[in-house]
């Protein structure tokens, strides 16, 4: 029984990966005419990948989607809108900071920073920057969410937000220092993967359907597009007090 | 045994990211709601299935997706690959690069197609439209989109223009199509931006981008290697909303025609 249950996770997350390994298959033996360097690592690497995702996204569905939903709804019914922002807070901040890509590519960034010499080359300097990135990007999604939930239960229009959202953008990007103005762009995209966005739309879901007047489909979504635009903002914030 | 080593302590490491999300809830489930934790036992194997996950996935990451996304850049971005001769080039031709664009576009094409959370982005975008949207013609338009802005991004990276140029020709695109498109769809179009961005594509796209902003001459990897990802969220926005607009063109065509043929 756990047994296919298991087989049936790793099948799933192979084909996740398939479409991958055919384009780099396709280039290395048509394109490039050579193989892979290092091609024995890569292949285990790659399977402690799939292993490590079945594992995680089982892990997951069997102990942190329910109860989140249950306490999204269980907030929702409760009606006490301090707690539920707190929760909304909570919630970003938390599945963000264990989010797998956000930590990698908070990692290669502070690696990157140090070899241009933007920072000291210290580990201890590496390992701060690549956790105050983090710690940005968590408590901006934290905000986010925050933002989100005010909006479903406010019933304010999504456009205007996002579009404020981008002018701030914008604006932060010509006082930000430009070392900093890559990596927050990818800052949005990053946030929002495998902890974050089924929790997340969860939450927002359960609480337009719980609201008088709100409709599921419509007003539950639009959480996901705060929290890949307010990390743009907070980490190019993060760049200005340490470049400049 | 080095491997077992750096194993234990990124499993550590891990515990310690967890550890905010077991705090939230068991705080907010005893203290707040004043229930007991329900399936306390699931919740706990659950977690240690998250745990050793996690740290296997970022120990792989380190092995396969990171070295595999540099290894290619490398090979691709070559000199003695593109340009046949190892002649040493100060400035980088763009026009050289094509194998590299096509690469990006596969590699985004290829990891959106299958992208669970978008296939479920398309399934409720097919429900909020009341089947003007189908779900397949939605899903290769988002990934065509991706393909499109990851291999624009690394164009912008051989020719080094800056990056929030482009970022804001995006933004005014959202902004202009925003203004036409079917109400219903934007928060879905909005959103879809953040999903198709998956755990194995950010990494391994991140690489991509870092490495041939190392290999190309002219370019400096802390400067110019990131944007991808930020490409990669921007388009799906454009092409939701691209394709929901086409889509009620067409149906408001289709009904003027009947229109007429009525008349007549």
């Amino acid at each position: 029984m756990i047994t296919s249950i298991i087989l049936k996770k790793l099948r799933d997350a192979f084909t996740d990966l398939l479409p991958i390994i055919l384009v780099i298959a396709f280039f290395q033996i048509f394109v490039l005419k050579q193989p892979l360097p290092q091609m024995g690592e890569v292949l285990f690497g790659a399977l402690l990948v799939v292993t490590g995702l079945t594992l995680f996204v089982q892990g997951l569905e069997m102990g942190l989607f329910p109860i989140g939903e249950t306490m999204a709804h269980a907030l929702a019914r409760k009606g006490s809108l301090f707690w539920l922002l707190c929760f909304a807070f909570a919630l970003g901040f938390s599945t963000t900071v264990a989010e797998p890509a956000l930590i990698a590519v908070a990692q290669e960034a502070a690696d990157i920073a140090s070899q241009g010499g933007f920072i000291d080359s210290s580990q201890e300097a590496v390992r701060q920057y690549a956790f105050g990135l983090r710690m940005s990007v968590a408590f901006s999604v934290g905000l986010a969410i925050l933002i989100g939930v005010m909006r479903i239960i406010r019933g304010w229009p999504i456009h205007y937000l996002i579009i404020g959202g981008y002018v701030v953008v914008m604006l932060m990007t010509i006082i930000a220092p430009q070392e900093i103005v890559g990596i927050a762009y990818d800052a949005g995209g990053v946030t929002t993967s495998t902890i974050t966005v089924p929790l997340v739309a969860a939450l927002g879901v359960g609480l337009a359907s719980t609201i008088h007047g709100r409709s599921p489909l419509l007003d539950g979504f639009g959480l996901i597009a705060f929290a890949s635009l307010l990390p743009m903002i907070f980490v190019m914030g993060y760049g200005l007090i340490i470049f400049a | 045994m080095q491997f077992l080593l750096d194993f234990t302590k990124i499993l550590l490491a891990t515990c310690r990211d967890v550890l905010p999300i077991i705090i939230l809830i068991t705080a907010f489930q005893l203290l707040v709601l004043r229930q007991p934790i329900p399936h306390l036992r699931r919740l706990v194997v659950g977690g240690v299935y998250v745990v050793i996950g996690l740290a296997l996935f970022l120990a792989g990451l380190e092995k396969a997706l990171f070295p595999l996304g540099r290894i290619m850049a490398a090979q691709l971005s070559d000199p003695i690959f593109i340009y046949g001769t190892d002649a040493v080039v100060s400035q980088a031709d763009w026009k050289a690069y094509g194998w590299v664009y096509l690469f990006a576009a596969m590699i985004g094409f290829a990891t959106t197609i299958a992208e669970p959370s978008l296939i479920a982005v398309a399934y409720k975008a097919h429900e909020v439209s009341a089947g003007t949207i189908s779900q397949w013609g939605l899903r290769i338009t988002v990934a065509v989109g991706v393909a499109f802005g990851i291999s624009l991004g690394t164009y912008r990276i051989v020719s080094g223009t800056p990056l929030y140029l482009y970022i804001l020709v995006g933004y005014l695109i959202v902004i202009v199509q925003t203004i036409f498109t079917p109400k219903s769809i934007i928060p879905l179009a909005y959103d879809s931006g953040g999903v198709t961005t998956s755990t194995v594509t950010v990494p391994l796209v991140a690489a991509l981008g870092l490495g041939l902003a190392a290999t190309v001459p002219g370019r400096n990897p802390a400067l110019d290697g990131f944007g991808l990802i930020a490409f990669a969220s921007l388009f799906p926005i454009i092409a939701v909303m691209g394709y929901a607009q086409f889509m009620h063109w067409l149906v408001i065509r289709k009904t003027k025609i009947m229109e007429k043929s009525h008349a007549l």
